[in-house]
């Protein structure tokens, strides 16, 4: 902006005649003035722009704790964390195994189950398909959990495998695993 | 001109494409490059610019503030300290716009105290000038609601007051007054409507200043000797010689905004509000913000609810039609020996009005207001249509530039260089 | 003129407020390290505050705006600031079960209040409220001096003037008569760091806390302002520089 619009002012208002010197003199004052002023404004905007990420209590809330202890074999639970639902399973050991043996070359977005959990039993990902943001289905023991045995995305399609792996459907990867650690034997803090 | 396309003269092929399909650039080469442009003009013609700059201040801080904000009794004061504490740089974005509304006050005091002084409300700008003053009006409007908007014992009382005022209109008043809460008392959905034209307002102020401008560039400014220009002599091109000076005094003001904010920024506010509403118990001095304090002394000096009211109202109605009570045809004050003093002691009793506002509606104070309002009154009804008559002013000078330049300037030639003047000639 | 003396006295008789007579003096600059343009806040004495706080004050004043982890703008470690979150017991819920439950602090809840409601509160008190204290010091004209003042100005009533029942003489407060008794005696806590508790530096230490906690981004603030105002100097000089060149050739 400086080095555009500076120099063509000056060019369209020094008088005509005047000694090339003090030209360039003035030229040169209001090149660095404009830039000075340039760059108070690109500072001005951050305070803006940086307002809009998440604020300090927005951040504070960013872990949950879960116990694990109620959630039988089969079963699941969804969390809220950060606003979005988390995905807790216990998977009975033929979930697991269905899990862990299929091909990596099989695989859409490939990892291995064993990447995606951190105690076989307990598969714990972020429930937001990672298509275009709908909560799949397969919670409940009613629900629909696609052709894979895991989840079902009803609004486009998307079939998740027993480790939320992506197996078919427009979704690019695998639902994401939050950061979580075991406090203790049967409890969780997701963040 | 024909139907077709606009005829550029810019030479940028993508500038030179939007211009003849849309003149924005040459519309703005216009108004803002070679716009002549009187030129003696002294520093008070800043605060044009000034009150344009702290608009934009205000809407840009403002959109920030109303994401984060919400509008109800039981969230609002705590969603304004969260601003201070949690978002990011909140603090920095309320204390402008807090801080910015009491500049953007003492910025429109001093341009339309130069208007008064130099008779910038004459034929041709009388127009002109009443754009302004519904300006200042929208302003005061928009700066009452928003300061209901932190909900603390201020933001409540104030809102109280000042609705209730209307209930003095005779017969309709209570009922205009309960359309205004949208309940029995001020509450839940007068904070609502409240933050809604709070926002709305400072558009339509946009929309006001956008005319006020357009009005101000068909007659061209006022200037400090008040004679209009005869010719490209008396004129300069608005840039760069009025962009470089309105560049200085805007430097100056962020300065004076910067330590506000920065190192004072509860300095011009109350301590009251600071504490969340309380329908209870009201604080023990109700003070407007500052620039409310000249009407509110009007307004209390008045024994009488209806006739307070009408006063207050009427201390800003009566600039509508200060063009036609100022019967003198010279409009700078520099020529008005008499007006002129008269003008500096209505000032001096406006800053009266100002002081005596803040202090309690008691003993001499009150006297004192009373004496003001007559004091402020009576310059429009009484001395101004009079001194138009009887004041025999000073002789004016024949043109601007024989004012600046002496007696040795002729008209289109001299020592009056080329470069300055050759601009406009050109292009006109 | 007889008629407007005639009104000003009929007002002034009508808006005469008893708080008017009843004001106090302004109070004396205490020469808080954080007044002034540049001041910031003494981390010790904000601990000190904070321990003031929690000990004494916080048996009756919530301070419902601040978190446990703001704490840690005190220059507390985030395990110390966790171990005092987790000293207090939290309601939450409700949990399946529909029930509320309580569990241990955490860094991103709120100070507990001392009473679930303001109701609560005044029961607990004699009727009177004990103030939330977040924003004290931004919400009492004189700010910290004031505070500092009032905490440190409990004395006898002098001569003629009768105390109500369950009110308190405070040479600083409005009126004089305050609900809230004298809570500061000298040496009543042990300071961590070993400073002597008098009730001067406990008062002049909360002071500070109450300070902190009602603008906990002045130090940065007023920093940053300083960086601008540095900024705006330079801007300002250029600016001038190239107004004056540009006019130099006009005579004006």
């Amino acid at each position: 902006m400086a080095e555009t619009s500076a120099p063509s002012g000056a060019a369209t208002h020094s008088p005509a005649g005047a000694p090339a010197e003090a030209v360039t003199k003035r030229d040169f004052l209001k090149l660095t003035t404009t830039a000075f002023a340039v760059v108070g404004v690109g500072a001005l905007a951050w305070p803006f722009i940086s307002s809009l990420a998440p604020g300090g209590d927005v951040l504070a809330l960013a872990s949950t704790d879960v116990d694990l202890a109620p959630i039988a074999e089969g079963q699941a639970v969804t969390v809220m964390w950060r606003g979005k639902p988390v995905f807790v399973r216990h998977r009975t050991a033929a979930e697991i195994e269905a899990a862990r043996e299929v091909q990596l070359s099989a695989l859409k977005d490939p990892a291995t189950d064993e990447a995606r959990v951190q105690q076989a039993p307990w598969l714990v990902v972020v429930g937001i398909c990672t298509h275009l943001g709908c909560v799949p289905l397969g919670q409940r023991p009613t629900d629909a959990r696609g052709d894979f045995g895991g989840w079902f995305c009803p609004c486009h399609g998307s079939h998740y495998d027993t480790s939320g792996r992506i197996r078919r459907g427009p979704a690019p990867t695998n639902l994401e695993v939050p950061g979580y650690t075991f406090t203790s034997d049967s409890a969780i803090r997701i963040g | 001109m024909a139907i077709g396309l606009h005829d550029s003269s810019f030479k940028n092929p993508v500038v030179r494409w939007v211009d003849q399909r849309l003149p924005v650039f040459t519309m703005i080469q216009k108004e803002y490059g070679t716009f002549p442009t009187p030129r003696n003009f002294n520093y008070f013609w800043n605060f044009g610019a000034l009150a344009m700059i702290n608009l934009m201040i205000m809407i840009a801080t403002g959109v920030f503030l109303a994401m984060h904000y919400t509008a109800h009794v039981d969230h609002a004061f705590e969603s304004v300290e969260r601003i201070m504490r949690d978002v990011n740089y909140g603090w920095l974005i309320r204390y402008a716009h807090m801080n910015g509304a009491h500049l953007f006050f003492a910025v429109v005091f001093i341009h339309i105290w130069r208007g008064m002084y130099y008779g910038s409300y004459k034929a041709p700008r009388e127009l002109l000038w009443i754009l302004g003053v519904v300006i200042f009006l929208l302003m005061m409007a928009t700066a009452f609601m928003g300061y209901v908007l932190p909900w603390g014992q201020m933001s409540f009382w104030g809102a109280t007051v000042i609705t209730n005022l209307f209930s003095a209109i005779p017969l309709i008043g209570p009922e205009i007054v309960t359309y205004l809460w949208g309940g029995f008392s001020v509450d839940n959905p007068t904070l609502n409507r409240f933050f809604s034209l709070h926002f709305l307002l400072p558009f339509v102020i946009t929309g006001v200043v956008f005319l006020h401008v357009a009005a101000l560039h068909i007659t061209g400014s006022n200037n400090p000797l008040g004679i209009e220009p005869k010719g490209p002599q008396d004129t300069l091109p608005f840039h760069p010689y009025y962009t470089a000076k309105d560049s200085v005094g805007i430097v100056v003001y962020l300065a004076v905004f910067a330590f506000l904010v920065f190192f004072m920024p509860n300095y011009l506010g109350h301590a009251d509000n600071y504490i969340p509403a309380n329908p209870l118990v009201t604080p023990a001095h109700i003070v407007p913000e500052w620039y409310f304090l000249p009407f509110y002394a009007i307004l209390r000096a008045v024994p009488d609810k209806l006739g307070g009211v009408i006063l207050m109202f009427g201390a800003i109605a009566v600039l509508f039609v200060l063009p036609w009570l100022d019967t003198s045809k010279v409009r700078s004050m520099r020529f008005r020996p008499i007006a002129r003093i008269a003008f500096l002691l209505w000032t001096v009793n406006f800053m009266v009005l100002t002081w005596v506002g803040a202090k309690p509606a008691e003993g001499h104070y009150v006297l004192i207001a009373q004496i003001g309002t007559m004091i402020y009154f009576a310059y429009f009804l009484v001395v101004l249509p009079a001194l138009g008559r009887l004041e025999r002013p000073l002789p004016l000078p024949e043109s601007i530039a024989r004012a600046v330049l002496g007696p040795k300037a002729q008209l289109g030639g001299g020592p009056v260089p080329g470069g300055a003047t050759a601009q406009p000639m050109e292009k006109a | 003129m007889r008629i407007v003396k005639a009104l000003a006295v009929a007002l002034s008789l009508s808006f005469a407020s008893p708080v008017l007579a009843a004001e106090a003096p302004p109070p004396p600059d205490a020469r808080f390290g954080f007044a002034g343009l540049f001041g910031t806040f003494d981390r010790g004495a904000l601990q000190r505050g904070f321990q003031v706080y929690k000990e004494v004050c916080s048996a009756c004043h919530s301070m419902r705006l601040l978190s446990y982890r703001n704490l840690i703008d005190i220059g507390l470690t985030d395990e110390q600031v966790r171990a005092i979150a987790a000293e207090y017991m939290i309601t939450d819920g409700p949990n399946e079960d529909g029930e509320m439950f309580e569990r241990p602090g955490r860094l991103s809840d709120r100070f507990r209040r001392p009473f679930p409601n303001e109701q609560a509160a005044r029961v607990a008190n004699n009727g009177a409220y004990p103030v939330d204290l977040s924003v004290i010091t931004k919400a009492r004209a004189g700010g910290a001096n004031y505070i500092h003042a009032l905490l440190t100005g409990y004395v006898d009533p002098p001569a003629g003037v009768e105390v109500m029942p369950g009110m308190n003489y405070n040479a600083w407060f409005p009126g004089h008569q305050i609900a809230m008794p004298n809570v500061l005696n000298p040496g009543q806590l042990e300071f961590a760091d070993g400073t002597e508790a008098t009730v001067e530096q406990m008062s002049r230490d909360v002071t500070t806390f109450l300070a902190w906690a009602a603008e906990p981004e002045m130090e940065r603030r007023r920093q940053m302002g300083v960086k601008v105002l540095i900024f705006l100097a330079i801007l300002g000089g250029l600016v001038y520089a190239t107004k004056r060149k540009v006019w130099a050739d006009v005579k004006h």
